[in-house]
């Protein structure tokens, strides 16, 4: 359910993870990579960096947390790595549950999460050439 | 005793090309920074620092152990 790759994420291929029988809700979230920052610099890329094995088990125990939260819920999180270009999707979350409402709570539960927590690091790439880390935004 | 080294984002970057560490035995993870620091000073520009060790996130009194892997790394950001 959850993989980290430096390939072009597909959606639909993550949101294959989650769905099941009994699943009538799914909530696929995107995070796309922006071509400006935050002070207006043009943004070419972004360059992610994850420290595989935490984060992938980070990814699962999110996932058993958004269980506990929002009861029969199935959650699948796919990250890239390496250069993203602006425009380009960085990161997918799919939840699937029964109904609608649980579908989005834990979709949201899990996307802010990954941000808050896991070991996965960016550094902006800007169009003149430079580059700089980017702080932990929990709420971008 | 040997503890290997890896590190990720800007803390990666500051370590270059050093893979491990000598220090006492019975020394804990802050031990082993605090050697870091020492010999890699610009390493104190890491945010919010963590560590992990092993694969597993660690706090600063975690005790090291001969051929640990200590992981070093600013806060986190994802997506």
């Amino acid at each position: 359910m959850m993989s980290i790759d430096e390939l072009a994420l597909d959606p639909r291929a993550v949101e294959d993870r989650v769905r099941a029988p009994g699943f009538g809700g799914v909530v696929t979230f995107l995070g796309v990579v922006r071509h400006v920052d935050e002070r207006g610099r043009s943004v070419e890329a972004l360059e992610y960096e994850a420290y595989d094995s935490l984060a992938l088990a980070e990814f699962d125990t999110i996932a058993g947390e958004a269980g506990e939260r929002f009861g029969n819920v199935r959650i699948a999180i796919a990250h890239r790595v390496g250069r993203v270009a602006s425009g380009e999707v960085a990161v997918v979350v799919c939840a699937a549950a029964v109904h609608r409402k649980a579908a989005f709570a834990a979709c949201q539960y899990a996307i802010d999460a990954v941000k808050a927590r896991a070991p996965i690091w960016k550094r902006e790439v800007y169009a003149d050439g430079s580059a700089a880390w980017k702080a932990n935004e929990a709420h971008a | 005793m040997t503890v290997r080294l890896i590190a990720f984002a800007r803390a990666r970057e500051l370590l270059g090309d050093r893979r491990s560490i000598e220090v006492a035995a019975g020394a804990r993870v802050s031990d082993a920074w605090s050697r870091l620091l020492e010999a890699i000073p610009d390493l104190s520009e890491v945010r919010g620092v963590r560590f992990a060790v092993d694969g597993t996130m660690s706090e600063p009194d975690r005790v090291l152990h001969e051929n640990d892997e200590l992981a070093i790394f600013p806060a986190v950001g994802g997506g």
